[in-house]
């Protein structure tokens, strides 16, 4: 095998009013199950390595997590070095129960926006309420940004994480980085 | 002469003078001047010639509502056709041009047809240019669309960025003149998040310019208390240039905010669109004064009235030295005062109505040494390309003239109409308010939203509250309201400002001056200035039938302009529904509709241009095939290379290389965007026994099968292989199409049909890289990368193994899409060009080559294998394409089953797929008909079948084709005639739709 | 542009993250029905004015399929419930009830 490479290869653009930066490659399980059982949660929680989060959030550590997807999906994060040691952990784990864990690490991309005007950049493209008494970090919100499905979480306030398909990489890249350009503050949130 | 006078002007900067081009020509005015006052400043009355008559028109309004200052902004990529001179913020070095003139502004061929006005009334285009019919394309459009039209198309690239925001908030309050700030004030005091849009540069509104005091002081002072204490509030945005374009569903609202337009020079976007989603709306839109309907109301140097008096006050300009007032309502008469004050000559008011008494307006304009002349009117206004006097007559005549009085300007009042656009834009109903004689908001037929109550409210003039001290009540109230719809409360101890109050006489409606005006008059009395149509067109409309108010519109194109009728509305109504003999408010309005003011299109795309147009899938050797040649082709958003292209080479021959290459020796396909999903669970052999037409639960595990898929009508819907990973766990391939649509498709049953069923579905699409390695040397290549036995014993045809194979690792399918031996190895994305990069080292001896989508098009119609979307079309059902071998007759039942034998699927005459040759080794045009004897009840040939794939097959060295042929299967042999669009007609033997390898030879190795 | 309310993830968001799967409540006819049955089916469709009774999916969110109860002339929102349901629950019925007096005789 040779190195992992991801769909932007890290690319970065600074010279807007927040910086843009595709994350390379990020270890991530999709698993769908009862996700309100014992069963399912500690398995997922035991890979991962951080609590369960609540619904329409996420919990996370570094580079461990876990987001809540949908009434029966998580997507746990991890090193994507640890990815297939984890995955076969995890389906060992939920083997009795009616469950599907697959690695998505490569099906993805990942991107941070940081700086004081991430969430204005990010409210150019999201049709979300992005106000700093209404999305908080530790939730986690899957819409869409511009034309393509994505979801993004808040590490830490001015830190803005987003996930969205591999295929569309460049696409978000672009539009993250016209959102962002010079003198494009907007002065609302 | 219009001029600028040596005081006044509250807006302006008089330190800083700007410079700026109006048709070439070096003009001077001021920092905070409007592209309008500045042209008045430089006696620049006229401005543009009219649409239809090329009449010479001037500025008339100092705002949005301009009907005639529309000019070609800036050049080459900074271009802007039909900007308003009115809301055009002067800036330094700022270039104009007028309009709809050719030669010049100041002698205009075109106008000929204001001579002919009597022969171009309402509907002329429509009655004239009808017949004869090819006239209309040659002679008679070219010619309208050179001598009609206002702006030109921009030809250059807009280099401008423009883009969206998405704001939340509780209160959203549109307009930021007294009776908004005071809305906003309210609003805000409990605590609620306030947005506040003015589509100015200044707050304030008219109140600064008609005067009056809030709380006991001046009412600018006011404003800028208010400012300050709404700047210092946390849950309040106060934004300027930005409108209000359009109210919808639930609360959403258009904000139009123009960030550069006044400093072309400065950073960032240009223009930004508010994508405002708001708990409640307050609008405090004001109101638009109207026109008077007299004869020569449109020659440059009549205006209305508070505009004239807004140019005086707000930028120190005067319209003309002697000014002639003419009204219906006692605020004009601030006009008369105004330009008096300012040391300008008002020789009279023409006050159309009789009043028992002088209100103090009139009593003020009279102390002044104005000359008031009540009940009288204008019976037409004289002059060319500008005023030169006024003629007057009795409003209760027929225009005879009583006196004539010289002027160089005219400042009109009809009265005011309550700008309602947005209260009405999602629903809200008016009402005929006979007091000021306008439609105003129906406060018990609000708009309403998503739990059905009321989510829009009005404030101040807009609600039809003309009244410093009633506007300031009304939009306190309008915040109480407001508030309790948001389950909010106002603080116990919040008061409303209080206005001080002017007491006027009533006004009287004039719709016609005067009253009786004869033909001759009212074809001189312009209602709408912007599209030409005047009182007569009106009456004309009314006289041919065009009773309802939406249909005379259209007709006389009322209110069609890019003004949308701001000016002309209500008197073009009353107009109407005087004709009819019927009141106003049984005549109705037209339907407003958003933008309240034009927006630029750019901002509606928003981001969306360039790279960011539209989302392009890459896969991950996508870099590989764009520096190798590759012409992509779209499927779906995905970008897929057609062909590789060597120099030298043609597309055409580059797709002929490619499948001789495949044949003879190797090629490799970038198959990466056909669809993966993972079906798992104890139900999953069961649910994909009803997705797919044939057995998917009997597969084995390592084994491969070829399935068919049906929506519930029946039709063809996807189709790919099926592999089974392990005992309940399967993968489906789908299209490239297919993926997104097939997954939702299954999550669609198991959620809303089935959801009793044990079944997960995840979409793994985008986690693999697939390349297809096709060809005779195939296995050559792979056993010397190495890794793991890929020999017929070990991994046959239509059978997946996992392994290793030149250190990657891979699940391998034997399956074939093109007849040959063929592998498709699917590796994790982040792996895929490396991997492909191994196989295109290890093939360079075996003659490996890259081959795309149109060669895998070749390949596939040479075997007979169908294209989703090629040999279907949402109407094709499997038996169409003789795959009743794939229809499972074991299973009672699978999506499209029942269906099938609805009696049209059943119907033995449904055209069905065969084989086509041309007679000579052509090529049949994709697409083209087949036609049979005699013609059907439309006089057309009849049709008896259609190409739906047609290539070169450089194989078998002819043209190769299928098609849907009624009856097809049984006229083998039979040659069919093929009308091509390009006159020719193509002949084609039926055959079987196998041309190559019928027996699978060449693949089962 | 509609407001939605998701019942599987509990997001309110606008209506571009969602999609709409036209009416609601429809039986499946398959093998052994009848043609009028399998006529209704496929394409018998109530399209009131007023009350109705449509499929969603959250598409951009959640992924989950929803019902939603709307009035079709005025766009007020009565409710989203569960996919999961071969009828309307009662408590959102007698929401519309009181709503839309008389709106079961209409549709």
């Amino acid at each position: 095998m040779s190195d992992p490479v991801s769909a932007l290869n890290n690319a970065h653009y600074g010279a807007g009013i927040a910086e843009v930066s595709e994350l390379g490659a990020v270890g991530m399980i999709t698993l769908r199950g009862d996700i309100n059982t014992r069963g399912v949660q500690k398995g997922a929680v035991d890979v991962a390595g951080v609590k369960m989060p609540a619904p329409l959030h996420c919990v996370t550590d570094g580079s461990a997590g876990i987001a809540w997807m949908s009434p029966d999906e998580l997507l746990i994060m991890c090193n994507y070095a640890d990815v297939a040691k984890k995955l076969e952990t995890l389906r060992g784990k939920t083997a009795k129960v009616h469950a599907l864990a697959v690695n998505v690490s490569d099906a993805r991309a990942v991107f941070e926006l940081r700086g004081p005007h991430a969430r204005e950049v990010l409210a150019k493209v999201a049709p979300v309420d992005l106000a700093r008494d209404q999305f908080k970090s530790g939730m986690f919100r899957r819409t869409r940004i511009a034309q393509v499905p994505a979801a993004f979480w808040m590490p830490e306030e001015d830190v803005i994480r987003m996930v969205c398909f591999r295929s569309v990489a460049q696409y978000v890249f672009d539009v993250l980085s016209v959102a962002s350009q010079p003198g494009s503050e907007v002065g609302y949130i | 002469m219009s001029t600028r006078l040596a005081t006044g002007g509250r807006l302006l900067n008089k330190s800083t003078s700007v410079k700026f081009r109006f048709n070439g020509k070096y003009m001077r005015g001021y920092e905070g001047d409007t592209l309008a006052s500045a042209l008045l400043a430089n006696d620049q009355m006229l401005v543009g010639r009219s649409f239809k008559y090329h009449r010479p028109r001037g500025i008339v309004a100092a705002g949005p509502e301009e009907p005639n200052g529309l000019v070609n902004l800036g050049e080459g990529s900074d271009f802007e056709p039909n900007a308003r001179v009115t809301t055009t913020e002067l800036f330094d070095g700022l270039r104009a041009e007028s309009q709809n003139h050719w030669p010049s502004l100041e002698f205009d061929v075109g106008a000929i047809n204001k001579h002919l006005s009597r022969f171009l009334p309402a509907g002329f285009y429509y009655k004239m240019f009808i017949h004869p019919r090819p006239l209309w394309k040659h002679v008679y459009e070219p010619i309208i669309r050179h001598s009609a039209g206002l702006g030109r198309a921009p030809k250059t690239r807009d280099e401008d960025t423009y883009e969206h925001f998405y704001a939340f908030c509780d209160v959203l309050v549109i307009g930021g003149g007294v009776a908004g700030l005071e809305a906003a004030r309210a609003s805000a005091l409990s605590g609620a998040r306030v947005i506040v849009m003015e589509q100015t540069a200044h707050w304030g509104g008219r109140t600064p310019v008609d005067g009056g005091d809030i709380n006991g002081m001046p009412a600018q002072d006011w404003i800028d208390a208010t400012l300050a204490e709404l700047g210092a509030m946390e849950n309040v945005t106060l934004r300027t240039r930005t409108m209000g374009a359009g109210v919808y569903d639930h609360g959403y609202v258009l904000g139009y905010e123009r960030l550069t337009d006044h400093n072309p020079e400065a950073q960032g976007p240009r223009h930004r669109l508010w994508r405002v989603r708001a708990g409640h709306i307050i609008t405090a839109t004001g109101a638009i004064e109207r026109p008077l309907s007299f004869a020569g109301n449109d020659i440059p140097g009549v205006m209305l009235a508070a505009s004239v008096r807004d140019y005086v006050v707000n930028y120190g300009v005067s319209a003309g030295d002697r000014t002639v007032v003419v009204t219906n309502n006692d605020d004009a008469y601030l006009t008369a005062i105004a330009l008096k004050e300012a040391g300008l000559d008002v020789p009279a008011i023409l006050d159309a109505r009789v009043l028992p008494e002088d209100s103090a307006a009139m009593a003020r304009a009279k102390e002044l040494g104005i000359r008031v002349l009540m009940g009288h009117g204008v019976s037409s206004v004289k002059g060319g390309k500008r005023v030169t006097s006024v003629a007057v007559c009795s409003q209760a005549g027929e225009g005879s003239v009583l006196e004539e009085i010289a002027c160089d300007a005219v400042a009109m009042s009809g009265g005011w109409s309550p700008v309602v656009h947005l209260w009405s834009h999602c629903g809200g109903k008016l009402m005929w308010d006979t007091a000021n004689a306008c439609f105003s908001p129906d406060p018990d037929q609000p708009p309403k939203g998503a739990d059905g109550g009321q989510f829009v409210s009005t404030a101040g003039a807009a609600s039809g509250v003309f009244q410093l001290d009633d506007g300031l009540n009304d939009a306190f109230a309008a915040a109480d309201g407001t508030l309790r719809c948001l389950g909010r409360k106002l603080p116990r101890d919040a008061k409303a400002s209080q206005g001080s109050r002017n007491d006027e006489a009533p006004m009287a409606p004039v719709w016609l001056m005067p009253q009786g005006a004869s033909v001759k008059l009212r074809e001189k009395a312009w209602l709408d200035y912007q599209n030409d149509v005047k009182v007569s067109d009106v009456r004309l409309a009314a006289q041919e039938g065009f009773v309802s108010v939406e249909h005379a519109k259209r007709y006389t194109t009322l209110g069609m302009a890019t003004d949308q009728g701001k000016l002309s509305n209500i008197n073009g109504l009353a107009t109407l529904a005087n004709a009819l003999g019927e009141d106003i408010p049984s005549v109705g309005t037209t339907t407003f509709r958003p933008p309240y003011h034009p927006i630029s299109m750019a901002v509606i795309g928003g981001e969306a241009r360039d790279a960011a147009f539209q989302p392009i899938r890459r896969t991950p050797m996508h870099d590989w095939h764009a520096s190798n040649g590759a012409e992509f082709e779209p499927v779906g958003q995905w970008r897929r290379p057609y062909a590789y292209v060597k120099s030298g080479e043609s597309t055409h021959d580059a797709v002929m290389r490619e499948v001789t290459n495949t044949r003879e020796k190797m090629g490799l396909l970038d198959a990466s965007t056909l669809g993966k999903l993972i079906v798992k669970g104890p139900d999953a052999g069961w649910f994909l026994d009803m997705l797919y037409t044939n057995m998917m639960s009997t597969l084995k595990v390592g084994k491969c099968r070829y399935g068919l898929m049906c929506n519930d009508n029946g039709f063809l819907i996807d189709d790919g292989v099926v592999a089974r990973i392990d005992e309940d766990t399967w993968l489906c391939h789908t299209t490239t199409g297919g993926a997104e649509s097939i997954h939702a498709h299954m999550e669609e049953w198991l959620q809303t049909e089935w959801w009793d069923k044990k079944v997960y579905v995840a979409n793994v699409t985008e986690q693999y890289a697939q390349i297809a390695v096709v060809g005779p040397n195939a296995r050559n290549a792979l056993e010397k990368l190495g890794g793991m036995d890929v020999s017929k014993e070990a991994l046959g045809f239509m059978e997946w193994a996992d392994g290793v194979i030149g250190g990657f690792n891979v699940r391998v399918y034997r399956i074939s899409f093109s007849g040959e031996l063929s592998y498709e190895i699917a590796v994790d994305a982040g792996q895929g060009q490396a991997f492909w990069d191994a196989l295109m080292a290890v093939g360079a001896d075996l003659g490996a080559m890259p081959y795309g989508t149109e060669c895998l098009h070749i390949l596939r119609a040479e075997k007979g294998f169908i294209m989703i979307g090629d040999e279907t079309d949402g109407t094709v059902i499997p038996q169409d394409l003789n795959l009743h071998w794939a229809l499972s007759k074991k299973k009672e039942d699978y999506l499209g089953k029942r269906a099938h034998q609805r009696s049209h699927m059943a119907d033995p005459d449904r055209w069905k797929l065969v084989g086509l040759e041309t007679t000579d080794g052509s090529t049949l045009p994709d697409g083209a008909y087949a036609v049979g004897e005699g013609n059907n009840a439309n006089g057309q040939r009849n049709m008896i079948g259609r190409v739906t794939s047609s290539y070169h097959s450089p194989t078998l060295g002819k043209g190769i084709a299928m098609g849907l042929v009624h009856n097809g299967p049984d006229r083998m042999g039979e040659v069919l005639e093929f009308p091509g669009t390009d006159g020719k007609t193509y002949s084609a033997r039926i055959v079987d739709p196998v041309f190559y390898d019928k027996e699978g030879a060449k693949q089962n190795v | 542009m509609l407001i939605v309310s998701c019942p599987n993830c509990g997001i309110t968001a606008e209506e571009t993250e969602f999609h709409a799967h036209g009416e609601a409540h429809i039986t499946r006819h398959a093998v052994g029905s009848s043609d009028d049955q399998m006529e209704t089916y496929l394409f018998m469709r109530k399209n009131p004015k007023g009350v109705h009774f449509e499929r969603w999916r959250h598409q951009y969110g959640c992924g989950k399929w929803f019902h939603m109860a709307r009035c079709t002339m005025t766009l007020e929102v009565f409710g989203t419930y569960s996919a999961q349901t071969y009828s309307p629950p009662d408590d959102l019925l007698a929401r519309i009830d009181a709503r839309r007096p008389g709106w079961r005789e209409a549709t």
